[in-house]
């Protein structure tokens, strides 16, 4: 069943639907308030990303960049070389797509506070195609070293997400998404960076299902249809991707000794990377991955997408199965 | 304000014993870069030793100019003079690129105090100094009087992050931040007019609306009076394309781009430090 702290409503068809860049806005306009060394920079998507509303309170305090997103990294470094703790908004396929080294060298390896905001991420942006789906975003920052990577799962979340990154010393990656969304968690709902929770949790479960973004909605959706199939499981929500709750999932694998991970990215590098690589090394367990198997995305409409990539929720339920039939 | 006679002969002689330092350094590593090093010598002396508003002793100090060396590879030439100029033991300069040293083979700035971003990468710690130069107006406005001195070298202005960064600049017209070109003509590959011709080099830093000046970059009072100059406008970021000769000071590397990425031998630096203690054959006696 769905856990207190989550929306009860979250399966009716007419759950609340809020992009997740419209919490980020939110939150930046929050920390800019809170703390007046921040500041904004985007590469000419002021509005799509949702700077604008930090841009019209603080027009000193944001500085366009035009499209140039190497140098939107490296002048947000040497920003933060002042004092400044900079937010810098593009598509994630163009930040951090396209300036990974700058982000590497000029912000991690420098050791600045550099927010990097990548909205647009995952095949649900739709129409657009493949050149503007980013399915890597999260691998290629998960690997440098001092980067938090977080993925919200919501509208609310990404505004708690981008409140509690603002307070970090860490360079960090805030992995947002284009469409409106399902709203599943609540004001209430605590959040903390690298705590992972619980959406939904069935008696004994039988797998662990680990996600992270918009499409726990779907794994919540397959975890209720598994139920009605009487197969029990527990649905955890693990936002922050880096660093990783260790002492949650190694929990919840060794409880329902079987693990699917759930991700709009792909399979190689994410979060069920993140996942197998600390399971293989505390406790061998099977599991399967939900996400882009090796392929590009493509035109279409979003819930086509997610259905055509395997990250819908049939397709979930199936592969919670195929996990929970490889226990011994 | 123009050298005295006496100043012009100190500065001549450190640049001396920062060049005797930066072939020593360079054969000890058994690696890096000579051509650059030796070439920025004159214009790393006169900052340090005239211009920079610093502190060696606190390298933290909030009002200090900012030094970022974009081209990170020429960092010899600034491990050097940070040492002549009281940074750190010059001894030090001996680890260079050594296991646990603070002088990595490009710097860090957690390493080394005084170091203000790591690069290396090219391209990016331009960019980096306008970022700086930006936030610093937002805290203290245009009548700011702290400098932001960004390096370069003329091979990086191939890089793209280059010219976005100039653009954003020229935009911002940030009247603090003074960036100086290596202009030595040569890369790793070969000399900058067959890799990828630059020119009119002055003309297009015009175009992104810069100020820009052309000058001997061996020439103190030369560097004196462009820098000079470079901090009076107000309305513009400034660049100075310092002409240089790569190896300058070591008749056996000048002008030569094989020297661009590799470090002399023993008996190559034997032959570098006689040169410059007999200041080219100019003095007989060896003795320092």
């Amino acid at each position: 069943m769905l856990q207190k702290d989550t929306n009860q409503d979250l399966f009716l068809p007419t759950v609340e639907q809020v992009p997740l860049r419209a919490g980020f806005g939110e939150g930046l306009v929050e920390a800019g308030r809170a703390d007046e060394r921040t500041v904004g920079l985007c590469a000419d998507l002021t509005e799509s990303t949702k700077m604008d509303a930090f841009r019209k309170e603080f027009p000193q305090r944001y500085v366009q960049i035009g499209v140039a997103e190497q140098n939107l990294a490296a002048v947000a470094s040497g920003m933060a070389a002042m004092g400044k703790i900079p937010f810098i908004s593009s598509y994630a396929m163009f930040s951090p797509g396209r300036n990974w080294e700058q982000i590497r060298t000029t912000i991690c390896y420098n050791d600045r506070p550099v927010k990097i905001v990548g909205s647009h991420a995952g095949v649900s942006v739709g129409p657009d195609g493949g050149t503007h789906q980013a399915i890597e975003d999260m691998a290629i920052m998960r690997v440098i070293p001092r980067m938090v990577v977080v993925a919200p799962c919501d509208s609310i979340e990404a505004k708690k997400a981008t409140l509690a990154l603002a307070r970090t010393t860490n360079p960090t990656y805030l992995r947002l998404a284009r469409e409106k969304t399902p709203i599943m968690t609540t004001p209430e709902t605590p959040f903390e960076i690298g705590k992972a929770y619980e959406m939904w949790r069935g008696e004994n479960p039988k797998v662990a299902i680990i996600g992270c973004g918009p499409v726990l909605h779907n794994a919540l959706t397959a975890a209720r249809v598994l139920e009605q199939a009487g197969i029990s499981s527990v649905v955890v929500n693990c936002h922050t991707i880096k660093p990783l709750d260790e002492a949650a999932i190694v929990s919840v694998a060794k409880e329902a000794g079987a693990v699917l991970t759930v991700e709009e990215h792909q399979v190689a590098g994410g979060l069920g990377s993140a996942v197998a690589e600390l399971l293989a090394r505390t406790h061998p367990t099977p599991i399967e991955f939900v996400g882009v198997q090796d392929a590009f995305g493509q035109s279409g409409k979003p819930e086509e997408l997610i259905e055509y990539y395997g990250i819908g929720a049939t397709h979930i339920a199936d592969m919670a199965k195929k996990a929970a039939a490889r226990k011994n | 304000m123009a050298l005295s006679d006496n100043e012009r002969m100190v500065l001549t002689e450190k640049t001396n014993q920062i060049r005797q330092s930066i072939i020593e350094m360079l054969v000890e590593a058994g690696s890096g870069h000579t051509a650059g090093p030796l070439g920025m010598t004159d214009v790393f002396t006169l900052l340090y030793f005239h211009i920079l508003r610093h502190d060696p002793a606190r390298p933290d100090w909030p009002d200090r100019d900012r030094v970022i060396l974009s081209n990170g590879h020429i960092c010899p030439v600034q491990y050097a003079t940070m040492a002549h100029a009281g940074y750190f033991p010059v001894e030090e300069l001996k680890t260079l690129r050594k296991l646990h040293s603070r002088l990595q083979g490009h710097p860090h700035r957690e390493y080394l105090p005084g170091i203000e971003v790591s690069s290396g990468p090219l391209g990016s710690g331009f960019a980096q100094a306008i970022g700086m130069a930006i936030a610093e107006r937002i805290d203290n406005g245009r009548g700011s009087q702290k400098y932001f001195y960004a390096f370069t070298g003329d091979g990086e202005l191939d890089c793209g992050i280059i010219w976005e960064a100039a653009m954003l600049a020229g935009r911002e017209r940030l009247q603090n931040l003074i960036a100086i070109v290596d202009r030595n003509d040569i890369q790793i590959d070969g000399f900058t007019h067959d890799i990828m011709p630059l020119e009119p080099l002055k003309a297009k830093w015009e175009a992104f609306n810069w100020h820009v000046q052309e000058v001997d970059g061996h020439n103190f009072d030369a560097l004196e009076e462009a820098l000079g100059q470079a901090k009076s406008v107000n309305d513009k970021p400034s660049i100075i394309i310092a002409h240089t000769i790569p190896g300058k000071g070591v008749p056996e590397f000048e002008r030569d781009y094989r020297w661009h990425g590799k470090p002399p031998n023993k008996e190559e630096a034997e032959r570098a430090l006689k040169a410059l203690r007999s200041l080219g054959g100019k003095v007989t006696s060896e003795h320092e």
